[in-house]
């Protein structure tokens, strides 16, 4: 690809803290000179993260690391505390409504948990056609047609339209998700978890299944999970979250084979694979703290094993360690 | 050889529901042998939490066990008494369940929890039953145990609790612990914390454990056997290296293919074509039937359990090689 064209979507510092604001006998326990703060979560803290037009990003972390927070603020779903998004090179912030419109209809999201994520009083064709329809990408007399090339894409029998969600198993239920997304033809997804609530065998159809609208539809991906081994299937480039910021950006083969920071090493050491056996468990110590009170410094130097002096003061930047690759650790400063 | 902790033959757990009769757990036959690994594989509605119910004896109505037998040391369980029950589960056999925000009680500090667990088998002093909770949460990895053991659940974290549960498991030092899925919910740091202290304590104390998980790759680094259960049957059986790196039934196979690894990045993954069948109206003959690309007319009848040479037990017609 040459230097030219723009990324897809590009995060320049991207942070968002959520408050939690204090109730009437705190507020009056402050104002008598109590040591009372307001409860702030930095859930991101000054991300950036370009992603190029038909790569698949995976983005990794433990729970609560704030990956979630992220796809979302990508998506325009959440408004970020500060920072600034550019999609196709231009700052969505000064965007025209028209140019706005584009980027929300082509960012699409598709969510965790299939049982929630869809209207139980609605019907499949009203949950997939609706935006659609409203967007004018078709017209009420071609909905039924366009919904059949939607739904067969997915792998839904079109002629379920008239079923409601419950009528369908987990796994269904997440293609219904899918084809939601899909509807309003997106150049781009972002899944947040979207195969964390499958069993093994629905899993692999559902990923077949993202592998091939992939392929058919260009598309650019933002895939969110938990399980490394998923990611790794299916993504060109891994980024590593952990407590709000991105402490490793490489591609699936650098990371996999000489993981650079300390937190990726020690989670791909975890990862359970079907070629382990017998494995003497040796675990990574300690906890991921919370992020109410985040350690000092790098987030990782408490369970870091090779934690120096400078780790606990100052947080070490995400700087390029290799062309393409980016690592946010002092190790490689010696 | 001796004979095994527990033997399971022929069980046949079924849920009497308005629709129909349930066959959750389908003529299963099992065996574990002290410190022993036994990995319990199944997709959801595959019977296997059902199985580890079974052995507890907590199958709720409209479930009951309709036949077949569970021995534990010799003893038959399915004929126990309800006071029976009460005394063998905790002292003898423990389970620990998937969500430990369920299994704890939010309103009880953990210390009430645990001492209850033991005042229910023993008459110990208080001082005593503390001092074991004490060593429990220590030998689970739980951080100064001395202070965390007069918290509420709700000031754990998921890891922390499901540490608890465990913990609670082992106070009267059971020969048999049923865990159904208890990392599921848990990050990959904290599971692989849990599965490291779990394979500890049994290596220790030479307890049994069968691991209920649909989870292949866990099975693979922490069991010794395996079994995989198909619509409520026990489709094959054998050691880990044997079932994952040469799968006989062609459900194993379909499992296996269907799990993201290494080699393949990138590819597409094996799809098992169809849909788990409802456990209320079973096809006739071998469940997998419609589902198996080694379909015959034979299949039509219900396949037998065969044992073959090597001790692999499968059940099918037409096994791989």
């Amino acid at each position: 690809m040459d230097d030219t064209t723009p990324p897809f979507f590009r995060c320049e510092n991207i942070t968002r803290i959520f408050e939690k604001r204090l109730d009437f006998a705190s507020k009056i326990a402050r104002s008598m000179g109590a040591d009372i703060r307001d409860d702030r979560v930095q859930a991101v803290d000054s991300v950036n993260l370009q992603v190029m037009p038909g790569e698949v990003v995976g983005l990794v972390g433990e729970s609560g690391c704030g990956k979630s927070t992220l796809g979302r603020i990508i998506c325009g779903i959440l408004p970020q505390s500060s920072g600034k998004i550019f999609y196709k090179g231009k700052d969505v912030a000064v965007m025209t409504a028209a140019e706005k419109l584009d980027y929300e209809m082509n960012i699409q999201m598709i969510f965790q948990n299939p049982f929630a994520s869809l209207n139980p009083r609605k019907r499949v064709n009203s949950i997939i056609g609706e935006a659609a329809l409203y967007h004018g990408l078709t017209t009420t007399k071609e909905l039924d047609n366009y919904l059949e090339a939607v739904m067969d894409q997915c792998g839904l029998d079109p002629s379920y339209k008239n079923r409601y969600p419950h009528q369908f198993s987990g796994g269904q239920r997440q293609r219904i998700g899918i084809a939601r997304a899909m509807a309003v033809n997106p150049e781009c997804l972002v899944c947040d978890e979207s195969v964390a609530a499958l069993d093994v065998s629905i899993q692999a159809q559902v990923l077949n299944l993202f592998m091939d609208l992939r392929d058919q539809h260009d598309l650019t991906c933002l895939f969110i999970s938990h399980d490394l081994g998923v990611v790794e299937h299916i993504s060109d480039r891994i980024a590593v979250m952990y407590l709000g910021r991105i402490v490793e950006y490489a591609t699936v083969e650098e990371l996999f084979q000489t993981p650079f920071h300390p937190y990726t090493q020690a989670l791909l050491h975890e990862v359970p694979r079907l070629e382990k056996r017998n494995v003497a468990f040796a675990a990574l110590k300690g906890e991921i703290p919370s992020p109410l009170d985040p350690p000092s410094g790098c987030h990782f130097h408490p369970r870091c094993p090779y934690v120096m002096d400078i780790c606990k003061e100052a947080p070490p930047a995400l700087r390029e360690i290799a062309p393409g690759r980016w690592a946010c650790c002092y190790l490689d400063e010696k | 050889m001796n004979s095994p902790l527990l033997d399971i033959q022929d069980l046949q757990t079924y849920f009497f529901t308005r629709e129909g009769v349930v066959k959750a757990v389908n003529n299963i036959s099992l065996a574990v042998n002290k410190g022993e690994v036994l990995g319990l594989v199944g997709e959801s509605g595959s019977g296997k939490s059902v199985t580890g119910f079974s052995i507890m004896g907590l199958v709720d109505p409209p479930g009951r066990i309709a036949g077949g037998s569970i021995k534990f040391k010799g003893q038959e369980l399915t004929t126990q008494t309800e006071e029976q029950w009460r005394a063998f589960r905790g002292s003898s056999a423990a389970m620990i369940f998937q969500d430990p925000m369920m299994t704890l009680n939010p309103v009880l500090r953990i210390d009430t929890q645990m001492t209850e667990a033991i005042h229910a088998h023993e008459n110990v002093s208080r001082k005593e039953a503390r001092a074991r909770c004490i060593e429990a949460l220590a030998m689970v990895g739980i951080p100064s145990p001395e202070e965390r053991i007069k918290s509420y659940p709700h000031q754990f974290s998921g890891g922390m609790r499901q540490r608890v549960a465990i913990a609670t498991g082992l106070l009267n030092s059971p020969d048999l612990i049923i865990a159904d899925e208890p990392t599921t919910a848990l990050d990959v740091t904290i599971q692989s914390q849990i599965l490291s202290e779990m394979q500890k304590l049994c290596r220790k104390t030479n307890m049994a454990l069968i691991w209920i998980t649909h989870d292949l790759t866990v099975i693979a680094g922490l069991a010794n056997r395996v079994a995989v259960m198909y619509a409520g049957s026990i489709v094959e059986e054998g050691s880990v290296h044997d079932v994952l790196d040469r799968p006989l039934h062609p459900y194993t196979e379909g499992l296996i293919g269907s799990v993201p690894s290494r080699n393949k990045r990138g590819e597409r993954l094996y799809q098992i074509p169809g849909m788990t069948p409802s456990l209320i109206n079973l096809p006739e003959g071998c469940p997998f039937r419609m589902r198996c690309s080694r379909n015959s007319e034979l299949c039509l009848k219900v396949p037998p359990v065969t044992i073959r040479e090597d001790g692999r037990k499968v059940c099918c017609f037409h096994p791989g090689t």
